[in-house]
């Protein structure tokens, strides 16, 4: 239970960090360096802990249940090769600290790097000690989003924004290949824990689909560890603060890819295309990477460089996956690890303190920085691989393993070859490192003049891990039972026991290494001047880079051609776009009935009454009369769409659904109001000037006509079928069985609203509030056409302190009805839930009841006697509505569960008491505030117009005084 | 009865779709009207036409729903009226600073060329 918490603490602990340290002020380098170091090494301090577990081979575990209905939860394991990992992350997080502390300039935010450091670790630690693989993937791209936040961390710099995106591309585009990978996997042994995945080794390579999910997991873990093809964001990335590069991008994150491959080898390595692909590419990455090292002018370029031709040569051994390769790579990870992050921090203090980081500029700055020269010197030969250093050892199992055969043919023979002539490049490199910064006459024109070393605090965590470099060289068992952990967590418990040797005798690999040692100092020795005059990479081959066809694929995917498709398919005007919709819409309407469209044999007929259709022929005159009327009779039309509206109403009343009458009738009313309120802004349209009767225009109607009656003639047949049909039963009769039993109410289209469906309602009336609050925010910045600010036609010659008088007698008419609209409104609020009504039509009719009063009335007037706050009646009908749903979780229901009872009260008798009551009351308000906000917002724009008036006339009786005082 | 109502759908349906394909956004504005109307009757016209029927239940009692109204597309009918309300609302809004911002109600925010597009 304890360990149980501690994990959770583990992986916690560096987001608690990241949080901290992001509230922390500007300038606070101190405090922010202190509160990441302790929740690093507070996490140190855990792992001591879980040491015992570990190495007695158990498995810590951690699950905290999350959606079990789903079978996901947060599930952490850590074995010895995660602890191992963790221990790694977290001691160079916690070195990286204190350098940074003192890298950063004064004026660099800092708690902003900090706190993304934090949360990297956290994201990092995640990933290690998933137990469930697509939350192992969510904490890989968590990093990947992590990484590109501190690559461009200095975002001023085009270079850092640059290597930030590119790095952020290939990374995450990577973990989604992963992501989909791990999903079929996780399809192909039936379920996403990861022991469930490494025991069913044999089912996958078995399985048809083995080939895809292997390619897709290993794109995920080459990008992440800058595997050919896809390295070339690592050196964009050097863009990164010093620190960060040597966290990120060469002792941890870039281990990823290959903490992947070894983790799934067990269930994913053992054939021929694994070996071939992982093997393979990571060679040719040992290589390649060497070689272009070489010829780097830039020490973060050489380093970067370099950590790909090791991670290449990591990726390498997990593809020949025998148990001591397996352990070669566990080693090496550890000793990359140590002696590229401290040469990570040296070049940092090199540009720290000269100013540059250009090979060919630097030059005898052993008498400057005399101990960093040693450290420097030391770390690079472990990575060369010079005998008595941690890298000699890895080294040499490395060269033992290509000697063995791992099936494979061609490539199995020619591994030891590739190995030498890889490993003379790294030895070239180091030596260049070196020789170039640190020897030769010193240099005169370095940026910084006075160039010394360090502040101690800054070289110390350098001193630390080469110190680490030089004892697990001279006592290489003292790497042993580490090793033994981890790799008996990969391989399992019958793993023989490894015992790292630094002496095996004359061997083959000793031979290999020491001709790599000489072959690379004679390398470097011939060809140092011509290297250092050279481009930046290897002759012929810096032509082509990857970068360069990253870039050029970037443009056009992103640009060139869907600006293209853009050009041939698209159109930025609106009718084309609609005439598409509709033609499509048709069309889906047709393939979806074709065939199925049959008149039934049993007809379901009403008789005809004749009443109805002389209504529907006068409705459908209107509706054809708006169509014809609406480009230069507004106002007619808008008449004629009134009356088609009412003729839907009063068909809603003669089919049983006084319901949608009423709120037909209501909201008739109020768009009206709203459209002639709109009217007004809109120019004149002149018959005369418009080409109507031109041929290209009658053509373009004509079209239009035959869609419109198409559409028309394939609803009307659609509903003829439809309606002909005998009904089938259907959930209206269980609606109807149970709205008084369960909803409490007789009127059953209310309480589906209000009751059954209220989750729909709850969303309708927020979309209502929504449209309220956009056009609010719209008509702000209104600013009417020039010709619209006039007064219009019926005020004009009036003086504006007549205008109050000019509707008398019908805004007393309304002043009156005013108080009748309101006992209306609360008539039909009252009876909603057992007659026809409810909380949407009160609403309305309470603003229809307003607005007349604005309608009638000058809007001064109004407004100095009502104070009308529709936002705040909008927000606390929502706020009842929820509060109404939220109330049903206290008695242990879902979201909106609503419950009736009916009360006795004295001299009124029984009343209806639901809580869908209080929730047609928020319906009430939301639909009031709403309604208000609108047509207020709308009505004020005259107001406006107004004092437009009155600015331009008083500009114009200034403009005519100055031309008298000019005369 | 039926065959005057599906016909009266397909009136206002073609109405509608006239309009919302012209130019001038007035005159969308009206089609929106109108095409919401057709389709409200027709999304009610599903629940079949029954006359003096409405869903309004005794309190208690076995209830035979044959003998109602088909309530469900009334409650769909009666959310559509409010989303049409909004959203004529809206783009009554859109149209008006859409006017006050270019000059012209085209719904292309700009008047034809007047030799190619004599609309």
């Amino acid at each position: 239970m304890i360990e149980q918490n501690l994990i959770l603490i583990l992986v916690l602990l560096p987001f608690i960090g990241a949080l901290a340290a992001a509230t922390l002020p500007v300038n606070a380098h101190g405090a922010a360096a202190w509160v990441s170091g302790l929740s690093l090494a507070g996490g140190l301090v855990i792992l001591v802990t879980l040491y015992p577990q570990i190495s007695e081979d158990e498995v810590v575990r951690s699950l905290v249940r999350w959606l079990p209905i789903l079978s996901i939860n947060l599930n952490f394991r850590m074995d010895g090769f995660a602890w191992m990992f963790t221990f790694i992350v977290l001691s160079i997080g916690l070195l990286v600290v204190v350098y940074a502390r003192f890298y950063l300039s004064k004026t660099d935010p800092v708690p902003r790097f900090y706190s993304f450091l934090m949360a990297f670790t956290g994201a990092m630690v995640g990933m290690l000690l998933s137990g469930n693989i697509l939350m192992l993937v969510v904490f890989w791209e968590l990093t990947s989003i992590m990484s590109f936040l501190l690559i461009g961390y200095w975002h001023q710099a085009q270079a850092a924004r640059d290597g930030a995106r590119m790095s952020l591309i290939v990374t995450a585009g990577g973990g989604v290949a992963l992501t989909v990978g791990m999903l079929v996997l996780g399809q192909i042994v039936g379920g996403y824990d990861i022991d469930l995945v490494l025991r069913s080794g044999a089912v996958i390579r078995e399985h048809p689909l083995y080939p895809v999910v292997l390619v897709l997991v290993l794109i995920g873990a080459f990008t992440k560890s800058a595997q050919f093809p896809f390295h070339f964001w690592l050196p964009g990335a050097m863009a990164a603060p010093t620190p960060v590069s040597a966290y990120l991008h060469s002792a941890t994150m870039v281990k990823m890819g290959v903490f992947l491959l070894i983790r799934f080898q067990p269930a994913l390595g053992g054939t021929d295309l694994w070996f071939w692909l992982v093997c393979g590419i990571g060679m040719l990455t040992f290589t390649m990477g060497a070689v272009i090292a070489l010829f780097r002018h830039d020490i973060k370029g050489l380093l970067a460089y370099s950590t790909i031709s090791h991670l290449g040569l990591i990726t390498a051994l997990a593809g020949m996956g025998s148990e001591a390769a397996i352990i070669a790579a566990i080693f090496h990870i550890c000793n990359h690890a140590a002696f590229k992050a401290s040469l990570f921090m040296t070049a940092g203090i090199i540009d720290h303190e000269t100013g540059t980081r250009d090979l060919r500029k630097l030059s005898g700055l052993r008498k400057a920085l005399p101990v960093t020269f040693i450290l420097a010197t030391i770390a690079s030969a472990a990575m060369a691989g010079v005998p008595l250093l941690n890298g000699f050892l890895s080294k040499e199992m490395f060269l033992t393993e290509t000697m063995a055969t791992h099936g494979g043919g061609l490539l199995n023979r020619a591994l030891p070859w590739i190995a030498a002539f890889g490993s003379v490049f790294s030895v070239a490199y180091a030596l260049r490192f070196v020789m170039e910064v640190f020897f030769g006459p010193e240099a005169q024109d370095l940026p910084s003049k006075h160039v010394h070393e360090p502040i101690h605090w800054m070289r110390l965590p350098v001193e630390l891990l080469v110190i680490l470099c030089v004892a697990v060289g001279i006592m290489p068992w003292l790497a042993d039972p580490i090793l033994n952990i981890a790799g008996r967590a990969v391989l399992g418990p019958e793993m023989h026991d490894a015992h790292v040797a630094l002496w095996h005798g004359f061997n083959m690999p000793l031979m290999i290494s020491l001709f790599a040692l000489a072959a690379g100092a004679a390398l470097w020795v011939t060809f140092s001047a011509r290297i250092n005059a050279g481009p930046e990479g290897p002759p012929l081959l810096y032509r082509i880079r990857a970068q360069k066809i990253y870039e050029w694929l970037l443009l056009r995917l992103t640009w060139v051609w869907p600006r293209g498709l853009h050009r041939l398919f698209g159109t930025e005007r609106l009718q084309p776009q609609l005439r598409l919709v509709i033609v499509l819409g048709i069309i889906a309407a047709a393939v979806a009935v074709w065939g199925g469209l049959k008149a039934s044999e049993t007809r379901l007929t009403n008789d005809l009454n004749p009443a109805f259709a002389v209504m529907w022929l006068i409705g459908g005159a209107c509706a054809i009369g708006a169509a014809w009327q609406a480009k230069y009779h507004r106002f007619a039309a808008m008449v004629l769409l009134g009356g088609a509206g009412l003729i839907t109403c009063v068909t809603f009343a003669w089919f049983s659904a006084p319901d949608l009458a009423v709120t037909q009738l209501v909201v008739e009313i109020v768009t009206t109001v709203l459209l002639l309120l709109g009217l007004r802004w809109l120019p004149k349209r002149r018959e005369e000037i418009v080409g109507d009767d031109l041929l290209p225009a009658k053509i373009r109607r004509g079209r239009d006509l035959i869609i419109a009656v198409i559409g028309g003639a394939g609803l009307a047949g659609l509903a003829y079928v439809v309606m002909t049909r005998p009904l089938i039963p259907n959930i209206g009769d269980w609606f109807l069985r149970n709205a008084y039993y369960e909803g409490g109410g007789t009127n059953t289209v209310n309480v589906i609203l209000v009751d059954f469906r209220a989750f729909d309602t709850f969303g309708e009336i927020t979309v209502l509030a929504i449209v309220g609050l956009t056009v609010y925010a719209l008509l702000r910045r209104f600013r009417p056409g020039s010709e619209s600010i006039g007064a219009p036609e019926q005020q004009q010659g009036y003086a504006a302190d007549q205008l109050g008088d000019f509707m008398l007698i019908p805004s007393v008419i309304m002043r009156w009805m005013f108080p009748v609209t309101l006992v209306v409104a609360a008539y039909f609020f009252f009876r909603g839930h057992d007659l026809p009504g409810g909380g949407f039509s009160a609403g309305v009719t309470v603003a229809i009841g307003l607005l007349l009063q604005y309608l009638a009335s000058n809007v001064r007037w109004i407004e100095a006697r009502i104070t009308i706050l529709p936002i705040r009646w909008m927000g606390l009908g929502l706020l009842i509505a929820a509060a109404t749903g939220i109330g049903a979780w206290l008695f242990g229901y879902p979201f909106l569960t609503a419950h009736a009872r009916y009360l006795d009260l004295p001299l009124i008798g029984k009343v209806p008491m639901a809580t869908a009551m209080a929730f047609d009351l928020g319906v009430f308000l939301a639909v009031v505030g709403a309604t208000v906000l609108l047509l207020i917002a709308i009505a004020h724009q005259s107001l406006r117009a107004a004092r437009l008036r009155e600015l331009e006339e008083e500009k114009a009786v200034e403009k005519a005084q100055k031309q008298k005082e000019a005369v | 009865m039926e065959i005057v109502l599906s016909a009266a759908i397909g009136v206002l349906a073609a109405s509608g779709i006239w309009l919302v394909l012209r130019p001038r956004t007035f005159q969308v504005v009206i089609g929106l009207c109108l095409l919401s109307y057709a389709v409200n009757i027709f999304i009610f016209s599903m629940g079949r036409l029954t006359i003096g029927k409405p869903a309004i239940m005794p309190k208690g009692g076995w209830v035979n729903a044959a003998e109602y109204a088909d309530p469900l597309p009334q409650a769909l009918v009666l959310t559509a009226i409010v989303i049409s309300f909004a959203t004529t609302a809206l783009f009554l809004v859109v149209m008006m600073v859409s006017k006050g911002l270019t000059g012209t109600d085209h719904v292309d925010g700009s008047e034809p060329d007047r030799n190619s597009e004599g609309k």
